[in-house]
């Protein structure tokens, strides 16, 4: 379980979170919309301890991410993260991008991280480039392949920042039916999404980012169907 | 009147010696070259450090190594420590001087080769479960050290290159300090000279070539 309570972060001066509060179950789906700039990124990188946060709390399965105690690397093996920017590692093949945690960081024997890693790069489609470089590669490729790495450290939780945002919109779809394959087999995510349909369709809840302060969450139907807030409201038609 | 008659058998005869004295030479080079990278390593270091002492002997050794002749710099570890009384033989001040002159050198191919890597890397290292370390070392150095690579081998060529400034403390045993005692004995100076020279052209070439043979090895991506 993720929880996240009332939770303030600031960039010097500029207030980026004022007060965000949300509870993700075991299993659950959800995605986050909102404006450029509303800090749906800045939550991501808040909820992993890659950025500190200046009041509130974060939980992950009971330990606080930002107390002193605790072991960040060791937390963050519970919580995959894939970015707009896939980030491979250009000097290791696809497969060598995968196992390169599961063996440094797990200390796993290089035939067992292999297996993992053959594994779960299977089940995003890429067997086929095991031994190929990241460049030789589309975005959706190795967006995919990014997926796959955060995959095999068998992270309960995966954390997703549009991750389809760089791609061509060509591309874009594969990576989508990926994640709502994850979704299917009851990953708990958080996706912070410009993809209407995607939240739609795979979300039990969408909650909608308003210049630092979550705005509304409900589910799918009512957050498109019936937008409470009039700062949704303009933001779905703006779209549209 | 040209009147310079070429006389290469003397030259050739005593080119098993040259060859000794070039075997000296890349012992100097690759000595300093492997000080030299050491210590470029340990100065970037500082230079990322949050103290001002280390970042400032750091930056101050890259200056002065860059922007002084090697051959001053060669001096001072000869002449300079010789009169605060630590008195270096031919052999270490010349293979100080140019292990200085590497890591100055190398230290800022350094820098700009970590610039040239976006932060994003080792963030998505630190977010699979890595130390920050861990994400440096097995992240960042690699890609460092591919853009780094053909600097380094410039600077091992340069290093061949600098050792010939050693006779001016009294190296004798290296390609340039043979030939300069061959050439004191026979005054047989361009055969000698010329004859250095292309020895000296042979070393940096296989360097440079074998370089590359490794760079393709090594870098497949
Ligand atoms: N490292 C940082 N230092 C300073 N300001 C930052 C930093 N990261 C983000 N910000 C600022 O914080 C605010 C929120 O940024 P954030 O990236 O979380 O927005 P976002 O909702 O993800 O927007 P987008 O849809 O454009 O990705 C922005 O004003 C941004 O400029
Ligand atoms: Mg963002």
């Amino acid at each position: 379980m993720i929880e996240i309570e009332s939770v303030h972060k600031s960039f010097g001066k500029l207030e980026v979170l004022k007060g965000i509060n949300l509870t993700v179950n075991k299993g659950e789906v959800v995605s986050i919309i909102g404006g450029s700039g509303s800090g749906k990124s800045t939550l991501l990188t808040c909820i992993n301890g890659l950025e500190p946060i200046n009041s509130g709390k974060i939980k992950i399965d009971g330990t606080e991410v930002h107390a002193k105690s605790t072991d960040l690397n060791k937390l963050r093996q519970k919580i995959g993260i894939v970015f707009q920017q896939w980030n491979a590692f250009p000097h290791l093949t696809v497969l060598e991008n995968v196992m390169l945690a599961p063996r440094k960081v797990l200390g796993m024997a290089k035939s067992d991280a292999e297996a993992i890693a053959v594994k779960n790069l299977t089940h995003v489609g890429l067997a086929e480039k095991l031994s190929v470089y990241p460049n030789r590669m589309s975005g959706g490729q190795q967006q995919r392949m990014a997926i796959a790495r955060a995959l095999a450290m068998s992270p309960k939780y995966m954390l997703f920042d549009e991750v389809t945002s760089a791609l061509d919109p060509m591309l874009v779809g594969e990576v989508l039916d990926t994640l709502k394959m994850l979704a299917e087999e009851g990953m708990t995510m958080i996706c912070v999404t410009h993809e209407m349909a995607f939240a739609r369709d795979v979300s039990d809840r969408v909650a909608f980012f308003h210049q630092g302060v979550m705005a509304e969450i409900g589910t799918p139907e009512q957050l498109f169907g019936a937008p409470q807030n009039p700062e949704t409201q303009k933001f779905l038609a703006s779209i549209r | 009147m040209f009147k310079y008659s070429f006389q290469w058998n003397q030259a050739l005869k005593a080119l098993p010696q040259m060859l000794d004295g070039a075997l000296v030479t890349m012992q100097i080079a690759l000595l300093s070259m492997a000080i030299g990278l050491v210590v470029a390593i340990i100065l970037t270091l500082f230079r990322l450090s949050g103290s001002r002492l280390l970042r400032g002997f750091a930056v101050a050794w890259v200056e002065i190594a860059r922007n002084t002749p090697a051959l001053f710099q060669i001096y001072m570890a000869h002449f300079g420590l010789g009169s605060f009384g630590i008195h270096l033989s031919p052999f270490t001040s010349l293979l100080a001087g140019i292990a200085f002159n590497n890591a100055g050198y190398l230290a800022e191919n350094f820098r700009g080769a970590l610039k040239a890597i976006p932060d994003t890397q080792a963030r998505a290292g630190r977010s699979l479960g890595m130390t920050s370390l861990q994400a440096f070392r097995l992240i960042v150095v690699p890609q460092m050290l591919r853009i780094a690579f053909l600097p380094i081998t410039n600077q091992m060529v340069w290093a061949i290159l600098m050792t010939s400034l050693g006779v001016t403390v009294g190296m004798n045993t290296d390609l340039a300090g043979v030939t300069q005692a061959l050439n004191a004995r026979t005054f047989r100076t361009f055969e000698f000279f010329a004859l250095a020279a292309v020895i000296y052209y042979l070393i940096a070439k296989v360097v440079t070539l074998a370089a590359r043979l490794i760079a393709s090895r090594l870098f497949r991506y």
